[in-house]
């Protein structure tokens, strides 16, 4: 425990409200208030709860929902693979019989877990939130230390609702002033990774501040905190302020009434202390920053769209050389060639990092009025059934479905390409998502890493380009 | 879970940084729920072809590696997803250390549970014991995590970090859930009656029905 006088930063204090133990080793045995879980990493874990008879300790702090592995086409069916559906089927026997809050997977609530949480008002500020996906960082936008853990620590909490865990670094990511109009909080964050590299965060919690952060809205904190594990952060966070409070406010498992003016007064304590000590400190100008791609197989490959992919030669250590090298190989580029211009075969608009309604609307509003290119197959898949149903209430579906995209039930879908959505060998996408490991989408697919607005802008002109060009309304005319 | 105190092993060698775990074991094999059975598709984009072939010039291909014990990448290992069939795959083909000179936060704390031993050791000596796995069977390195040694086959000796709490569970081939529940079972239950702990709501009932979606308010 710290001296009260000494300033804490928001993680700091998170952490120091659910250690139930410090242990001598320096490891902690900390508290888990919402413990998340889906139908890939969990069956292994209550395999093993019930052959050492163990109940789970808190259903009453868990959730669960099943999303990386469920078809995104018609759900009046049965679930076609036979793997996957008694993947699914197992994660239903399990809820049941440990008595495990569920949202079925033909209830308008399911979706991605991390889109569920929030919309739901499971995830709270000033939580420990866990779930067996790395993404789980997403949650900490609400200002709640959020973080992703192996099946193995999906049991220890469901049968201790704790973890033993080691205390992080301190990491702050400021990006101060105005971003340009056209970039989105998916260009800040590929920005960031850019900056700081996929290892550049590991062993700290990043805490997300600055000017341009305390402008964004719910859906924008998610997006940057979701890929803090691409910067290899244990966690992300922004510290809850009114736009927090009021997205909760509401929210079906929020707090409700006198209880929820309460828990605002303690949320409202966790800012960071003026003086608060960061092991690491990162600054961005908001104004430097450009709607944003990657280029290579690393999250961290990232050009401004207006960029170059790099050459090999020009590095002077024989082992990056040569991963550039093979990056571009992979990924069918020419060394020095100019990123805008690449044509694409899909447009994906959909994942934990792109799948809410805010993310919609921002793809849509490239799309109205316009088609997308021959050749190209463009999907939508919303990021859980209730936002499928508010983008059909505004219309969005629409937009979308007249411009030539699909229009998909909720789930993880090509994001992983765990489900049939999958690019074949060769094949290149826009997408909203949030890695593009080799493979990763589908076995030798190539991914570039964008924000709705330029996968819809991909879409449109069959090649990865600048969407300003869209968005100008003078341009409007003449490039749809 | 299996102990780890000594091995001797041929060690393969990945010298790529960011091995991810994707690459390790690719989505599509997922879709199980047991956890044994993975090693077949243990980096299975680059151990086999599009029909299935193997691929002869991926190191665990080689016959010299095929049995091998110790896996040794570059840095970043492990970055990327929390599947924790990553380890299962590296388990499950048999490989029972990993050594780079960094690993991703999720993935080494998964190998722990799972009776791998991770460790970090500087890039130089990483190369040094890429070049030992280079002869293959003619050059065997010995893991003891008791003394915190590597021996290299000329019989130099390399000696590693490890935290001594996750060095004893391995050593011992601790069950985290019985010992947290033997040991801090009355810590918990004290914890969870603090009265600055009344504010956390229930998953079970909602308190109300969705009413909004997004951050602007749309009713759904």
């Amino acid at each position: 425990m710290q001296n009260p006088v000494t300033p804490r930063t928001l993680y700091d204090k998170i952490w120091d409200d659910h250690v139930v133990k410090a242990l001598e080793d320096g490891t902690s045995l900390l508290y888990i208030d919402r413990h998340l879980l889906h139908e890939v990493t969990s069956p292994q874990a209550f395999e093993s709860l019930r052959a050492a008879g163990r109940p789970v300790r808190r259903p009453d702090a868990t959730m669960a929902v099943a999303d990386h592995n469920v078809p995104t086409s018609d759900r009046s069916q049965p679930v076609e693979d036979p793997q996957s559906r008694l993947q699914i089927e197992t994660l239903e026997a399990n809820v049941k019989e440990f008595g495990v809050p569920y949202f079925p997977l033909r209830s308008r609530q399911q979706g991605i877990v991390h889109v569920v949480g929030p919309e739901q008002g499971v995830s709270l500020p000033g939580m420990t939130i866990v779930c067996g996906d790395s993404h789980t960082s997403t949650h900490g936008a609400f200002g709640s230390l959020a973080f992703g853990i192996g099946t193995s620590e999906v049991e220890h909490v469901l049968a201790t609702q704790t973890l033993l865990q080691k205390r992080s670094k301190n990491m702050r990511v400021r990006v101060e002033g105005e971003i340009a109009p056209g970039v989105t909080a998916k260009d800040i964050m590929l920005s960031i990774i850019g900056r700081i590299g996929t290892a550049g965060g590991t062993g700290h919690v990043i805490e997300f501040a600055g000017s341009a952060i305390r402008k964004l809205d719910m859906a924008g904190r998610m997006t940057l905190c979701n890929m803090s594990i691409e910067a290899g952060a244990r966690a992300g966070m922004v510290a809850p302020d009114e736009t927090t409070f009021e997205y909760v406010r509401g929210r079906p498992f929020a707090p409700q009434g006198e209880a929820f003016e309460q828990a605002v007064a303690y949320w409202k304590t966790l800012a960071t202390d003026e003086g608060a000590h960061f092991d690491e400190e990162v600054v961005l100008d908001a104004a430097e920053i450009s709607p944003s791609v990657t280029w290579g197989t690393s999250p961290e490959d990232v050009l401004p769209i207006t960029g170059t992919v790099p050459r090999p030669e020009d590095f002077a250590d024989p082992a990056k050389a040569e991963r550039i090298r093979r990056t571009l190989a992979y990924m069918g580029l020419e060394a020095g060639q100019k990123i805008a211009g690449t044509p694409v075969d899909v447009v994906f608009i959909g994942s934990c990092t792109n799948s809410r309604i805010e993310d919609l609307r921002a793809a849509a509003a490239v799309l109205k009025g316009r088609k997308v290119a021959d050749g190209v197959r463009a999907m939508v898949v919303p990021g859980s059934g209730l936002v499928r149903h508010a983008a059909e209430q505004e219309g969005l579906d629409r937009i979308f479905r007249d411009a030539g995209f699909e229009w998909r039930e909720a789930g993880c879908s090509m994001c992983l390409g765990m489900n049939p959505d999958r690019l074949s060998a060769g094949q290149r996408s826009a997408s909203t998502s949030n890695r593009n490991f080799e493979g990763r989408q589908g076995p030798d697919g190539r991914t570039h890493l964008c924000s709705p607005t330029m996968a819809a802008a991909a879409a449109v002109t069959g090649t990865l380009c600048d969407a300003r060009d869209l968005l100008e309304p003078t341009m409007a005319e003449g490039a749809a | 879970m299996e102990k780890f105190t000594r091995l001797t092993s041929v060690a393969a060698a990945l010298p790529q940084e960011n091995v991810d775990t994707d690459q390790i074991i690719p989505a599509r094999f997922l879709k199980t729920i047991r956890r044994t059975g993975l090693g077949e598709h243990l980096f299975a984009g680059q151990r086999y072809d599009a029909d299935g072939r193997e691929n002869p010039d991926f190191v665990l291909n080689k016959p010299a590696y095929r049995k091998a014990g110790i896996l040794i990448t570059l840095d970043n290992l492990g970055c990327g997803s929390s599947r924790e069939h990553a380890p299962w795959a590296l388990l499950d083909f048999g490989i029972r250390c990993v050594i780079a000179p960094s690993f991703a936060d999720i993935f080494y704390n998964n190998c722990f549970k799972n009776g791998i031993l991770p460790i970090r050791l500087p890039r130089e000596q990483c190369l040094a014991l890429m070049e030992d796995a280079s002869h293959g069977e003619n050059a065997r390195l010995t893991v003891d995590l008791e003394k915190q040694e590597i021996h290299r086959p000329d019989g130099e000796v390399v000696s590693f970090e490890m935290d001594p709490f996750r060095r004893q569970v391995l050593l011992e081939g601790l069950d985290d859930v019985a010992q947290t529940l033997k040991n801090h079972e009355q810590a918990i239950r004290e914890f969870e009656a603090r009265p600055s702990r009344a504010w956390v709501p229930s998953t079970k009932q909602p308190g109300r029905p969705q009413s909004v979606i997004g951050s602007k308010g749309e009713q759904a």
